[in-house]
């Protein structure tokens, strides 16, 4: 399995991270060892199985519709590197 | 007497036959703390004001009779991914360096609910994301057994402060054997309930499908008192599994006799330390002379887990940790010119490497073009094991199985080779996949004086069968009267 400089970028991207030019041949080499091991699951004998996406089969858990209190807002905002007004600041977008 | 060497029940019976106070024994945990810490490395933040504090409150209220339950006053640590109100929750991140969570987790409430007291919090692997809590952005955390080795990970510095006697006991967070692990290396009991038992609300999500809170504690009894005050329905965790509460301490009976264990070839293959191996066929033996019932089996999916494992967690972990963006919580790049930049710069500045690659291999196998080849086929495998899982525990009550292939490695050994770091996990994820409950139970030590573990698999939901299984084990051997050296 070989993963090109374009696409680990193109990955990165999507993640949202940034990747140094000196890591980036690292974690090439890395992604490449990890995907020739997991590779492995195409030989499996999955025809045919449904696939899983939990440990349960539980599937959509409603609760009541009930009106609760909830947390303060200042405590919500206490870890918000900046905010303003009761509110999140974030930089300007248009 | 060295209250430090106490299980948990012993404590409960010094508190209620008056031997000892709640403030003589936080201040004797605190002060061992403070002894062994700079050995251990095992705490992110100690809280020993704080329950200094409430000691002396809780002490009060006993003494008044206003506090009647029998765990009032006992002490934990907490894996420092499990939030607690007013006190830092880091995960072992410089992403989350300075991150108070305004609420406490539903495990942290319960803990309150017994007037519990909190020494502090433990360190991990970053976001829980390794097998050796090297990856912890402030400390590495040393084996008390030998401090050049690690103590295993990612609850670490939940394993090596129950070993060292800094702590009674202590919570952990286990997604592909990250309770389990640690406790086998640092000759402690690990268990990881059943996905679903205990509530994962306030846990900081790393893989939410496979992601359980356990238990890290000097015996299986003390294993089963703490799983009483965690296990229970939430709302709060829409997983959460809404069954009828049981006592856990009931089930530990002393007996084995028909119990009908099924020993998986492909776990004592190549790859297996020798000596692990050994120390677990005489694990065998022992269950037979006392009346267990041992038939050898197949998990033929073992092949496939580990690499099912990686492929599911770091896609989930790819989309749980897109929420770190540096705008609500977390670490903010200083430089930023615009919106996108900020969120990929604090995510660069405050991601450690492992954490980075794991994002990275979970965000490939879930992009356009390769969610089918990885993504969805670990998903078909997932459902391969547990059917797998399901057909074996239609013969046998229990599974037992080693709990890693090696002892507690040295530190560095593994740490820049991802790859291998992983494969230490291969005995623990395929309980992870399937969801069932697991215990790892001290079973020797190797010749160079390293604690050897075990696992036993139980079905879903069955935990009082597998405890019952290790607390027989245990009362019948010796193993546990094993106490570190802190070699050096």
């Amino acid at each position: 399995m070989k993963v090109s400089k374009e696409e680990i970028l193109h990955i990165a991207k999507l993640a949202d991270l940034n990747l140094e030019e000196s890591e980036i041949d690292t974690y090439i080499l890395n992604l490449q060892d990890i995907l020739n091991f997991a590779n492995i699951v195409n030989n499996a004998p999955v025809e045919g199985l449904k696939e899983t996406i939990a440990a349960q089969d539980t599937y959509n858990v409603f609760r009541k519709d009930e009106i609760k209190e909830s947390m303060e807002r200042d405590e919500l905002l206490q870890n918000a590197p900046e905010k303003q007004e009761g509110m999140f600041k974030i930089p300007k977008v248009l | 007497m060295d209250i430090t060497e106490l299980t948990v029940h012993e404590l409960q019976d010094k508190l209620k036959n008056k031997e000892l106070t709640v403030q003589e024994i936080t201040s004797a945990y605190i002060n061992r703390i403070h002894e062994k810490e700079k050995d251990v490395q095992a705490f992110i933040t100690v809280t020993d004001k704080e329950a200094m504090e409430k000691a002396k409150l809780v002490q009060e209220k006993i003494e008044s009779g206003e506090i009647q339950n029998s765990l009032a006053g006992i002490p934990i640590g907490i894996k420092d991914n499990i939030c607690t109100k007013g006190i830092k929750t880091t995960c072992a991140s410089k992403m989350l360096e300075n991150f108070v969570s305004p609420y406490d987790a539903t495990v942290v409430e319960n803990l309150n609910k017994e007037n519990i007291i909190s020494l502090g919090k433990l360190n991990m692997d970053e976001f829980a994301m390794g097998g050796s809590t090297e990856y912890s952005y402030f400390k590495k955390t040393r084996n008390p057994w030998n401090l050049n080795k690690v103590p295993g990970g990612s609850s670490g510095g939940s394993a090596a402060a129950v070993a060292a006697g800094m702590v009674p006991w202590a919570l952990g967070s286990d997604t592909g054997g990250s309770i389990r692990q640690p406790a086998s290396f640092c000759g402690i009991v690990g268990l990881k309930p059943t996905y679903g038992l205990v509530s994962r609300y306030g846990l900081v999500a790393f893989a939410s499908s496979l992601d359980q809170i356990g238990t890290l504690t000097k015996d299986v009894e003390d294993a089963a008192i703490l799983l009483n005050v965690i296990a229970g329905h939430d709302e709060k965790d829409t997983t959460s599994a809404n069954i009828e509460k049981i006592d856990y301490t009931k089930s530990l009976k002393n007996d084995v006799k028909g119990l009908k264990i099924g020993i998986p070839k492909e776990y004592f293959a190549e790859g297996i330390n020798k000596e692990v191996k050994e120390s677990i066929e005489q694990v065998i033996e022992k269950y037979k002379s006392l009346g267990a019932i041992i038939e050898d089996c197949s998990l033929d999916v073992a092949q496939y887990a580990l690499a099912t494992y990686y492929i599911i967690a770091c896609a989930e972990a790819s989309s749980n940790l897109g929420r770190f963006d540096g705008i609500r919580y977390g670490y903010r790049a200083e430089k930023f010119d615009d919106l996108k930049s900020l969120f990929r710069n604090s995510r660069s500045e405050g991601f450690g490497k492992e954490v980075k690659r794991r994002i990275i291999l979970g965000t490939y196998v879930l992009s356009s073009g390769y969610y089918d080849a990885y993504y969805k086929k670990a998903q078909q495998v997932r459902t391969l094991v547990k059917n797998e899982f399901a057909k074996n525990f239609s013969k046998y009550d229990v599974i037992l199985i080693p709990t890693s292939p090696t002892v507690a490695f040295d530190i560095g050994a593994k740490s820049n080779n991802p790859l291998e770091m992983y494969l230490s996990d291969i005995c623990t994820v395929s309980i992870n996949i399937a969801g069932l409950p697991g215990i790892s139970v001290p079973c020797g030590l190797d010749k160079e004086g390293l604690p050897i573990g075990f696992q036993l698999v139980g079905n879903y939901f069955d935990e009082k069968t597998i405890l019952n299984a290790a607390y027989t084990y245990e009362q019948n051997t010796n193993f546990k009267e094993n106490k570190p050296q802190f070699k050096n």
